[in-house]
């Protein structure tokens, strides 16, 4: 492990597993700024910095980000069984609850009343995507080149309902590209 | 091939796709689970969704309800090792060099690249929901006020999901 980081080597893996379930059944609607409060503020496992580092680390690779942190956190203090240990804790009690919902929608599902509850969430959940949306489109960077790529994967993923894997791979070489170009523009000589 | 081998191929791919994180990921997993495998129907998924946004957790637990009901137990359990291990295993061994590579020119172009395609994903899943979940004129009325609450404030999401849950009980949307 590089010097740099000093991590505490009293963190057990009881501890990766009840720090994480912690995050997880904290997190509505998005899990990280809970993690970032945890990890960072409360219990003082990694600095700003090195969350910051990280998590662009578990942004840039694909997959689910707040998973993809578990493991690296875990796997900083115990190795695998560490990164288990997290993953396991962020997800058991979620999990639990959320078959507990489906065991219910099951059974009470065609109620017209729940029907009028999941209507209405899923309503919600639609309007903190568009949030969401909103939120990360203000955040691109150089927006007169890459922004109209949001616009292309709409047409392509939401209207024209290509396949994601072929319309990601083309699309992020063409956007990367021109990223480069712009950074490399950008960039003083 | 079995179901279950299926469910797992499925959702292991997906996941190798999600730039943008699970959200990111709706439109193309309504478009495989529903439309190519039709293993549910649009409503199942949109409800499915909605109880993940109810329960506490990652957003990606969606997939752990998809594969409860496309098979139960064995489903939920082959569909979330689905949507962690494969990109845990190549995390946990990347992220070592991760620090090495920092601000090198095209870690960055990627980087800033992405940004723009996961905003168009996440649109995408947006306005997948509001087609299939069913809603009428006052339920895209919750759709606009839950926007502007959650860029105008800094109300907990879980206040807003309770909102959606009453107004929809009493069927208003």
């Amino acid at each position: 492990m590089a010097a740099e980081t000093a991590p505490q080597a009293s963190i057990g893996l009881k501890a990766l597993f009840l720090g994480f379930s912690s995050i997880g059944l904290s997190g509505f609607g998005g899990v990280l700024p809970f993690a970032r409060r945890l990890l960072v503020d409360e219990r003082r496992w990694l600095s700003a910095e090195e969350f910051n580092t990280l998590l662009g680390l578990c942004q840039f690779l694909p997959g689910p980000n707040v998973i993809n942190l578990s493991v690296v956190v875990g796997a900083r203090y115990r190795g695998v069984a560490g990164s288990v240990a997290a993953v396991a804790g962020l997800l058991a009690g979620p999990i639990v609850i959320a078959l507990a919902l489906a065991l219910l929608y099951d059974h009470y599902g065609s109620l017209p009343v729940v029907q009028g509850m999941l209507r209405g969430i899923a309503a919600v959940g639609c309007g903190l995507l568009f949030a969401t949306a909103i939120r990360m489109g203000v955040a691109v960077r150089e927006k007169p080149f890459l922004l109209p790529f949001a616009g292309l994967v709409f047409v392509a993923i939401a209207l024209l309902r290509w396949p994601m894997p072929a319309v990601m791979v083309g699309l992020l070489a063409l956007s990367a590209g021109i990223a480069y170009w712009r950074l490399q523009d950008a960039a003083p000589r | 091939m079995p179901l279950l081998a299926d469910l797992f191929l499925q959702f292991t791919l997906l996941f190798f796709v999600a730039f943008g994180g699970a959200s990111a990921l709706l439109p193309e997993m309504q478009r495989v689970v529903v439309e190519e495998k039709h293993w549910l129907d649009e409503t199942t998924f949109i409800h499915l969704y909605a109880i993940a946004q109810a329960a506490p957790g990652p957003n990606g637990l969606v997939v752990t309800l998809i594969g409860w009901e496309v098979a139960g137990l064995a489903g939920a359990f082959v569909s979330t090792l689905a949507m962690c291990l494969p990109m845990s295993v190549v995390i946990y061994f990347l992220f070592r060099h991760w620090e090495r590579f920092r601000g090198a020119p095209w870690q960055q172009a990627v980087q800033v690249g992405v940004a723009p395609l996961a905003v168009g994903l996440v649109f995408s899943g947006a306005t997948l929901i509001a087609r299939s979940a069913g809603i009428g004129l006052a339920g895209a009325g919750l759709v606009a006020a839950t926007v502007a609450l959650s860029l105008k404030t800094k109300l907990h999401p879980l206040w807003l999901i309770a909102l959606g849950a009453a107004v929809g009980a009493l069927g208003a949307v």
